[in-house]
């Protein structure tokens, strides 16, 4: 970033104009690049992918008439909440229904400021950069229980302190699943991280020692309930809760919720990447730093859109579950099996400072294993289903 | 840190204290508490204490401020419509609040608390700096206090905890 305005600064673009100014305008510039280039048609565009996602797991075809296989469909549904009528309850409280939305974007889109693309493609690398993303992802909880409370309603309270209980519960395995990471790095910085870690999966932090596994998965799980998605939606189940928190919003307001819900889906695939899967490492074929950054980028959106897709399969496949079993999952699993991560890498730490090269390829191995346990249940299912839905994704 | 940035910060969360206390809605006193909090936390990253400022996020607004919210629902605080307690609750209470006024001011007036702004890139608020000062210098407190966390822990467990015989309520209400 520094470098980026350096030069700028000395090729002389914007002529006599002050230095921070000059970063000023180049900071701001790229934020509202990132966020109405990337971040919110990111959200929008992945509600139509998983509609299709969905769809094709439940042998539908999903929404395909709005703009080829039905790609625009998310425009169209922006356009829809826009123009409708923005209804507030009478017996609402007006100002805290009307802030809460808000809220909950602001946790949405804070964390892309530490967002790490590539090698300089990034807004501000902190050096407590995943402290950072994980504190200000917990703004979310303010904004639901705003929601749930405002809006007066007995479908709404019982959602927001759902999902209260279930952010705040399953913070702690999430940010007891950093540390192990933390811990071999000794940076907190996600350039730090990722620079700790190489191209080849069997230097990935997900592979590194047996302790580093299970916390990736944990961590996933983990992101997910607090992201509210099924299996974890219970505070929008809509079988008993209508909607939820959302139960009163409508148009715009309502339609915030959901860029969120759909947008954390990056940001909690981008805190895997960084942290687990070797972020933006990509082998050094190039001296030209602009192709390196660009194949940079490449490889992690291609890693955080494969955990977004996963995210859509687990959506379509698993039924939700009831809310004890969410709590003792929590309470009775993960936080214990984290501490247990995280003594055991310590101790891992403290045997091989600098890491052991032979676990990572026996990890690497055993990942491939389940790779391919995994690929060959889902062949089995395939060949047994309706295949003209497989054959012709494009209907 | 800038000078405007301070009075920004201390305006916000100076008002949004006055709100905590002056507001009659309880919920909405939480919300005032949580912008303080936030606006402290802003300060203490202005002030390079990054990591103490992030945990502020992270333990008070996310945690803490969720525990007070289910409290007020749960004991079914209702907004207060007027002034409640009798006389004697106030004239003591102005008394009290009075003498803690004095306590402080006379407290901040005191000489060698007029510290001086040290300039940029302190160092003193990374993370390693302090695990530094909590594992050396601070060790006994810090582990005086986890203990004392732990004891809370036990004690909630323990209350909650049913007798060996007692049947579970939330079995067999289910509908």
């Amino acid at each position: 970033m520094q470098e980026l305005i350096n030069n700028i600064v000395a090729a002389g673009t914007f002529g006599k104009m002050p230095e921070t100014l000059v970063a000023a305008i180049v900071i701001i510039v790229l934020s509202a690049v990132v966020f109405l280039g990337i971040a919110f048609p990111f959200a929008g565009i992945v509600s139509w992918v998983e509609r299709r996602v969905w769809a094709r797991i439940q042998s539908r075809v999903g929404p395909n008439r709005v703009g080829p296989n039905g790609f625009l469909q998310w425009l169209a549904d922006g356009v829809k909440h826009v123009c409708k009528e923005d209804v507030i309850p009478t017996d609402s409280d007006h100002q805290l229904f009307k802030i809460a939305p808000y809220l909950v974007v602001l946790a949405f889109v804070l964390p892309w400021a530490v967002m790490p693309f590539s090698s300089s493609l990034i807004l501000a690398d902190m050096n407590v950069g995943i402290l950072y993303m994980t504190s200000v992802t917990a703004i979310t909880v303010v904004g639901v229980l705003m929601a749930g409370w405002a809006s007066n309603d007995k479908w709404s309270l019982i959602g927001g302190i759902r999902s209260a209980a279930q952010i705040v519960s399953y913070e702690i395995p999430a940010g007891l699943s950093i540390f192990p990471v933390v811990l071999m790095t000794g940076t907190l910085s996600m350039q730090g991280i990722i620079r700790a870690q190489g191209w080849a999966p069997q230097h990935w932090f997900l592979f590194a020692n047996p302790f580093t596994f299970v916390a990736a998965n944990i961590l996933y799980v983990s992101a997910l309930a607090e992201g509210n998605r099924t299996p974890f939606d219970l505070p929008e189940a809509e079988s008993e809760l209508v909607a939820g928190f959302a139960t009163e919003y409508s148009g715009m307001r309502y339609l915030f919720f959901f860029m969120a819900e759909w947008g954390n889906l990056f940001i909690i695939g981008a805190i895997i990447t960084t942290l687990f899967l070797g972020g933006w490492q990509f082998p050094q074929v190039s001296n030209n730093a602009v192709v390196m950054n660009i194949l940079q980028l490449i490889t992690f959106n291609v890693k955080v859109l494969f955990l977004v897709f996963v995210s859509m399969w687990i959506r379509g496949t698993l039924p939700r579950v009831r809310i004890d079993q969410l709590m003792s999952l929590c309470w009775k699993y993960f936080v214990p099996i984290s501490f247990v991560n995280m003594i055991g890498t310590a101790i891992w730490v403290a045997i091989w400072p600098e890491g052991n090269s032979v676990a990572g390829y026996i990890m690497f191995a055993l990942g491939i294993v389940l790779a391919v346990i995994f690929i060959q249940r889902v062949m089995y299912y395939l060949r047994r289903s309706r295949m003209e839905l497989y054959f012709r994704p494009t209907i | 840190m800038a000078l405007w940035l301070f009075v920004f910060l201390a305006v916000i969360s100076l008002v949004s204290a006055l709100g905590v206390i002056v507001q009659r809605n309880p919920v909405h006193c939480l919300l005032a508490l949580v912008l303080t909090i936030l606006a402290l936390a802003v300060l203490f990253i202005a002030l390079d204490a990054t990591v103490v400022g992030f945990l502020q996020i992270i333990v008070y607004a996310g945690a803490i401020m969720v525990l007070f919210l289910f409290v007020i629902w749960l004991l079914n605080l209702q907004a207060e419509t007027g002034p409640t307690g009798s006389l004697a609750l106030k004239f003591f209470g102005t008394i009290a609040s009075a003498a803690l006024v004095a306590e402080l001011w006379s407290f901040l007036l005191r000489p060698h608390l007029k510290v001086k702004y040290v300039g940029e890139s302190a160092s003193y608020g990374t993370l390693g700096a302090l695990s530094q000062k909590l594992f050396t210098d601070y060790l006994i407190a810090f582990e005086a206090t986890s203990i004392l966390l732990l004891a809370a822990i036990v004690g909630a467990v323990a209350l909650a905890r049913r007798a060996p015989g007692q049947r579970d309520s939330r079995q067999g209400s289910l509908p």
